[in-house]
């Protein structure tokens, strides 16, 4: 009797182990090419965005499909990135306007308003290397990772508000999903796999130029050398990075 | 959600100029100005104790106990405010745990705990502790094991031992006096540090919250001490009321004083800003900064005060006019709490517009529940009263 079953044992793991070498090398060999392309290392990135202000059409779309890929509330008080219109008056008075965040195009100006002249802002999260949000989380929530992208960790978020105070740029809002801050992360889940930003993706006059700080082969590389930069409120000593070429000095 | 996003629909409508899209959701509302308001009455209140204790202000000592109570009532519910808004209550504890050491906001359940567990509950024991050894001796039944229970276990009442707590008493009240100041100090930084706000963002943030808390502190202990007095049936102390009255009256000079510097430096270094908070002080907050801060909140009760101490009207009216003074201290530091709290959130960080408040009656954040919250800690002074009454030991003596 116990002889029978061993023998049956023994036919049972003479068909399993093939079986098992099979499946193990099927992962082995993911394993392999995982490796060939390397895992995602934070340390060897140091993203950043730049802003050609003067490509802006106002037309939108990369608010729109921020929204689409962070799954961010429709509804116009919730924006990871939103555009503003400046218009400077024939007196020299800027009068800013940023309906839906931009989401749809902007309404022509009122007919008979004496507009010197128009220009279109994207704005989001600054990705401060200096970062006041991260400074007085009470409890760490937000953080710089080493790439140098600001994250909230949402799990961990208190919902106190204070880094929504603590922004000078107006980027973070409270999700009213999950009470907890949110904000541009730079689509992490994309760069983090090679791709572009969403906003980035979408935009018609490559406006937005996503890259590396550090490689002078990147296009935002190009962009510093060839364009005057700017940061957003640098009295603030936040050390943005979200670089903008050729900025008004209206904007803030 | 859906009543939110109705909210900032209405919201919506009203604002003028530009403001960043996100800012159209104001994030703190009236809880965070009940927040310091209440901190600054328990901070007030030692202050108040602790000049009794150390500088030896005999006329103020029936008040001692009295505005030690008030502290300690106060500051129990001070932090009930805090954890109402926030949107995780129940993570609150990561503070401890892990908290952010970069954090301002990270030091107050430390600031907190020290002031509540090293000073005033320590101070209380102390200077309670001969009466809950005599009280649990005396009484009978349930109260009998609640005073053996506070008093630990301790039985000595011999004169060595009585001496030892007036020394205790002295050191922590040494030690409180710096806490007190830290506590309401600290509460001013954390809005004084935020540079990304010009309403906020002052260096005398701190020093002004401390004084605006003292003032609020004096003038609360001199109203509980009117009320209690008269409810008591006893004589009232007119030497005790003057000299609140005084001490209310010079820190309400101190803090119109530090509020005036402020103002004048403001105007006077007139930076990138100061087009936007001339509009949102002579629109938005016209009523509630220049109307009840100022006027019926600072000017009004120092002239009454001054009425009070200098001029020969009789004693009653005296009081009366003190009380009203005292009432009307704490609608202005109520209103102080709101401009600051509210105030600096009606303009947009991009200093292009204004945007408004609209309170909400229902609610986690709205009026029954700041109105409650505002009961809460009379409602435990009434029940620490009962439990350690503050006059037995004077009327006895």
């Amino acid at each position: 009797m116990s002889k029978d079953l061993k023998r049956r044992e023994f036919l049972a793991r003479f068909i399993q182990l093939p079986c098992a070498a099979m499946v193990f090398g099927a992962v082995g060999t993911g394993d392999n090419k995982a490796a060939a392309e390397g895992p995602y290392r934070a340390e060897d990135h140091l993203y950043a965005m730049g802003i050609q202000v003067d490509r802006c059409i106002g037309c939108g779309l990369c608010a729109e499909a921020c929204k689409n890929e962070n799954n961010v509330l429709k509804e116009p008080y919730f924006f990871r990135t939103w555009i503003e219109r400046y218009s400077i008056m024939m007196d020299g008075e800027a009068e800013v306007d940023s309906p839906r965040g931009g989401i749809g195009g902007f309404p022509p100006l009122e007919e008979g308003s004496e507009v010197m002249r128009s220009f279109f802002v994207p704005k989001l999260c600054n990705q401060c290397d200096k970062p006041p949000c991260v400074q007085v989380c009470p409890v760490g929530a937000t953080f710089k990772t080493e790439d140098g992208v600001i994250l909230v960790d949402e799990s961990y978020c208190i919902g106190c508000r204070y880094c929504v105070q603590a922004c000078p740029y107006g980027a973070r809002y409270i999700d009213p999903r999950t009470l907890t801050a949110d904000k541009c992360t730079f689509c992490y889940q994309r760069i983090t796999k090679g791709l572009l930003p969403a906003c980035v993706e979408v935009c018609p006059t490559q406006t937005r130029v996503f890259g590396e700080l550090g490689t002078r082969s990147s296009p935002l590389h190009r962009m510093k050398r060839q364009s005057s930069i700017q940061v957003l409120k640098p009295a603030m000593n936040t050390e943005p990075k979200v670089l903008y070429s050729d900025l008004d000095g209206e904007v803030r | 959600m859906s009543e939110l996003l109705e909210h900032l629909q209405a919201n919506l409508q009203q604002v003028t100029g530009y403001i960043y899209p996100n800012e159209i959701e104001l994030h703190w509302s009236l809880l965070i100005v009940i927040y310091p308001y209440v901190t600054g009455l328990v901070a007030g209140a030692f202050i108040l104790a602790s000049l009794v204790e150390v500088f030896k202000v005999k006329e103020v000592a029936s008040t001692y106990r009295l505005a030690l109570l008030t502290a300690l009532a106060f500051l129990i519910a001070a932090p009930l405010p805090l954890l109402a808004h926030l949107g995780h209550p129940e993570r609150s504890f990561q503070i401890f745990l892990t908290p952010h050491l970069r954090s301002a906001m990270a030091m107050f359940g430390f600031v907190y705990m020290w002031y509540l567990m090293l000073v005033l509950l320590m101070e209380i024991w102390f200077e309670y502790r001969a009466d809950l050894v005599r009280w649990s001796n005396e009484r009978r039944g349930v109260m009998k094991l609640v005073y053996w229970a506070l008093s630990l276990g301790s039985r000595d009442l011999s004169e060595k031992a009585v001496r030892f707590d007036r020394k205790a008493v002295y050191a922590i009240t040494l030690v409180g006096i710096p806490s007190a100041f830290l506590l309401h100090g600290y509460v001013g930084f954390i809005f004084g540090s935020i540079k990304a706000n010009p309403w906020w963002s002052s260096v005398l943030m701190p020093i002004v919250f401390l004084f605006s808390a003292i003032v609020s502190g004096i003038a609360l202990v001199l109203l509980l001490h009117y009320v209690t007095t008269m409810f008591r049936r006893v004589k009232p102390d007119m030497a005790c009321f003057n000299k609140l009255a005084s001490f209310l009256m010079y820190a309400l000079i101190i803090d119109l004083s530090l509020e005036t510097l402020d103002f004048i430096h403001r105007m006077y270094e007139s930076e990138e800003s100061i087009e936007i908070l001339a509009q949102l002080v002579v629109t938005k907050l016209f009523i509630s900064l220049t109307i009840v801060q100022l006027l019926l909140g600072t000017i009004v009760p120092i002239v009454l005060l001054a009425i009070g101490r200098f001029s020969r009207i009789p004693e009653e009216v005296k009081r009366v006019v003190f009380f009203i003074a005292a009432l009307l201290v704490q609608v202005g530091i109520f209103s102080t709490r709101w401009n600051v709290v509210i105030g600096g959130q009606l303009f947009s960080k991009s200093l292009r517009g204004l945007t408004v408040f609209k309170m909400q009656l229902g609610g986690i954040e709205g009026l029954f529940m700041g109105i409650a919250l505002l009961i809460l800690p009379f409602v435990l002074l009434w029940i620490l009263i009962k439990i350690l009454p503050p006059w037995d030991q004077q009327e006895a003596s």
